[in-house]
C-alpha cells in the first residue's frame, strides 16, 4: 500500500503552519480518511468539523491543494501524489482550531434575509413548472464553499457590505416563490451589494452540489434589481401606471 | 510527521496554494480578446475594404464592421472619419457589458481575481459594479436592444449576398456570412438579460395563459442561455474572420468563389 504525503495546516488564530504526515492509502479513500487516519493514529488532537461523511451535511469544507472543496468527496487517488497534498482551512473565515472555522458571520447574514412572506390567504397550490427553478435552490448544503472562494470576501473583505453567494441562492430561492409577497431587491442592492459580485462565477466552480449559482441565482437578481433601479423605461412605466417606486 | 514551515495563505495578487497552471485559463482570453479589439480597431481605422464592388469585384458582401453602412461616400461624413466608428459602440457595448465577457476580462486583465482561489490585488476600495464605470454593466439590456437593431441589419445583409446583380446566386462569402449571423444570432438570443425579460422575472409562470407562453420560451432561451460562452466566442471568430474574408476579396489577396 503507497503512502501519500499530507501537508496539513495545524494552529489556531494567533498563526501555524503546515506539518507534514505520511497516510497509507487505501482503494476509494478520501482526503477526509486521510485527516480521520492523523487523528487516529499519529495526532489525536487534530481539529476536523465532519459529521455525514457523505457529501450532504457541508460540514467538512477545507481547501486541498489550494482548492476549496468537501473533503469527503476528495477522492485521494484524483490527487497528484508526486508532491505533498495541502489541507488548510477556508481562507475567508476565522480560524478556531486547525482545520475548523469560524463561520457564524453567515448566520448574522441569514437573520437580514426575510423570511418566505405568503399573501393572506393564499391559495396553497403550486404547479412544478412554478418551483423548477426554487428546487435547485433548496439543493443548497451550507457547506460554505462558494463563500470560501469568493473573492469579494476573499480577498476584499467585505463582510460588512455583501452577503456572498450562498445568500443570494436564498435571496433567489424566496424572490423567485410563485407565493412569496415580499420584495427583497433593496435588501440585495443595499445590504447584501449583489453589486459588488463581479460575475466571476468561481461559486458555481467550487458548488459541490452542482448549483448553477452564478447563471441562475446571482444574475436573475442582478436583473430584478436592474428593473428596479437602473432601468429608466421601467421606472416611466411604473410611473404611468402609478405603481410604486422603489 | 514534521513542520513544513509553511504559514497559513496570505493575501496578495497571485498567492494561492493551487497546483495547476490556473494562469493557462487567462492567457488565451487575453490573447484572443486583445488581439479581436486591435484588430477591429485596425479595421475601422483602416476606412475601406468592407464591400469589394467598390473595387471592381462582383460579390454582394459588406463588411460586419461596417454594417449599416452609414454615409460611405462621405457626403457628410469627414473624410478622416471611418464610418465604422459610427457603429462599433453598439456591438462592443453589447459584448462589453455581457455577463459572460465580464467574468472573462475581470479575470484575465484586470485580474480581480485571476483565477478562483488565487490572490487578487485585495485593495479594501473595490466596490464592484456599484460605482463607476462598472456600474454602467447595468445597462446590458439596452446594449442587447441595440443588438436585435444590429442583428436586423445583418439579416439583410445576408439576404443582400444571396443577391448577384439581380439574380439568385451563392459565393464563398455568402455561406460564411450566412454562418457569421447565425452565430450572431445564437449569441444574441442567449442573452441573460434577454432570458430575464422573456419571463425571468416572472414569479409565477403558470398564473396566467400569457405566462405560460412566456415559461416556454424562458425553457428555450435558458436552453441557449446554457451554451452563452460558447456563442460568445464562436460568434467573436465568425464576426472577425467574415471581415478578414471581404477585406481579403477586397484587395485581391483571394478570389472569391462563385457556388452557384
Amino acid at each position: 500500500m503507497a503512502d501519500a504525503v499530507l501537508h496539513v495546516f495545524r494552529g489556531d488564530k494567533d498563526g501555524g503552519q503546515a506539518k507534514e504526515y505520511r497516510v497509507p492509502v487505501a482503494p476509494g479513500m478520501v482526503v477526509l480518511d486521510a485527516l480521520h487516519y492523523i487523528q487516529g493514529h499519529i495526532e489525536s488532537d487534530l481539529a476536523v468539523r465532519w459529521n455525514c461523511k457523505a457529501g450532504k451535511c457541508g460540514s467538512c469544507s477545507a481547501e486541498v491543494n489550494g482548492r476549496p472543496r468537501l473533503t469527503c468527496k476528495t477522492r485521494m487517488d484524483a490527487l497528484p501524489q508526486d508532491k505533498p497534498i495541502t489541507v488548510s482551512p477556508m481562507k475567508t473565515f476565522p480560524i478556531i482550531k486547525d482545520l475548523v472555522t469560524d463561520v457564524s458571520w453567515n448566520y448574522e447574514v441569514n437573520k437580514k434575509i426575510p423570511p418566505f412572506t405568503p399573501k393572506p390567504g393564499v391559495e396553497w397550490k403550486m404547479y412544478q413548472e412554478d418551483v423548477d427553478r426554487v428546487q435547485e435552490f433548496r439543493k443548497c448544503i451550507e457547506c460554505f464553499l462558494c463563500q470560501d472562494v469568493c473573492h469579494v470576501l476573499r480577498d476584499h473583505d467585505k463582510k460588512e457590505s455583501f452577503g456572498g453567494p450562498r445568500f443570494f441562492v436564498r435571496v433567489a430561492s424566496l424572490e423567485m416563490h410563485p407565493l412569496d409577497n415580499v420584495s427583497r431587491t433593496k435588501l440585495l442592492k443595499d445590504e447584501l451589494g449583489v453589486g459588488l459580485c463581479n460575475i466571476t462565477k468561481c461559486c458555481t466552480e467550487v458548488c459541490p452540489e452542482e448549483i448553477h449559482i452564478t447563471d441562475n441565482a446571482i444574475i436573475p437578481l442582478k436583473e430584478r434589481v436592474v428593473d428596479e433601479y437602473y432601468d429608466p423605461l421601467l421606472r416611466l412605466v411604473r410611473k404611468i401606471r402609478g405603481a410604486p417606486q422603489p | 510527521m514534521s513542520e513544513t514551515g509553511l504559514p497559513i495563505l496570505q493575501n496578495g495578487l497571485g498567492r494561492t496554494q493551487r497546483r495547476d497552471a490556473w494562469w493557462v485559463e487567462i492567457i488565451p482570453v487575453v490573447i484572443v480578446l486583445g488581439g479581436f479589439g486591435v484588430y477591429a480597431t485596425f479595421r475601422a481605422l483602416e476606412n475601406g475594404f468592407y464591400d469589394p464592388r467598390l473595387y471592381g469585384f462582383v460579390s454582394p458582401y459588406l463588411s460586419p464592421f461596417y454594417s449599416p453602412l452609414i454615409d460611405g461616400q462621405h457626403h457628410w461624413l469627414p473624410q478622416w472619419l471611418s464610418p465604422a466608428f459610427l457603429i462599433l459602440g453598439g456591438p462592443a457595448g453589447f459584448r462589453a457589458t455581457c455577463y459572460y465577457y465580464r467574468k472573462a476580462y475581470y479575470r484575465a486583465f484586470f485580474l480581480d481575481p485571476p483565477a478562483c482561489a488565487v490572490g487578487d490585488r485585495g485593495h479594501k476600495s473595490y466596490k464592484g459594479e456599484t460605482a463607476f464605470p462598472f456600474i454602467l454593466q447595468n445597462l446590458h439590456r439596452y446594449f442587447f436592444y441595440l443588438a436585435l437593431v444590429f442583428l436586423a441589419f445583418l439579416w439583410y445583409d445576408v439576404v443582400l449576398a444571396f443577391n448577384w446583380h439581380g439574380h439568385f446566386g451563392i459565393g464563398v462569402g455568402t455561406i460564411i456570412m450566412l454562418i457569421n449571423i447565425i452565430c450572431l444570432s445564437l449569441y444574441t438570443f442567449s442573452c441573460h438579460s434577454f432570458r430575464h425579460l422573456v419571463g425571468g422575472k416572472l414569479d409565477c409562470f403558470s398564473c396566467t395563459a400569457v405566462n405560460r407562453q412566456r415559461h416556454g420560451a424562458w425553457k428555450d432561451v435558458s436552453a441557449l442561455n446554457g451554451r452563452h460562452m460558447l456563442f460568445a466566442w464562436i460568434s467573436l471568430f465568425s464576426v472577425g474572420l467574415t471581415d478578414l474574408y471581404v477585406r481579403l476579396v477586397c484587395t485581391g489577396v483571394i478570389t472569391d468563389l462563385k457556388i452557384l
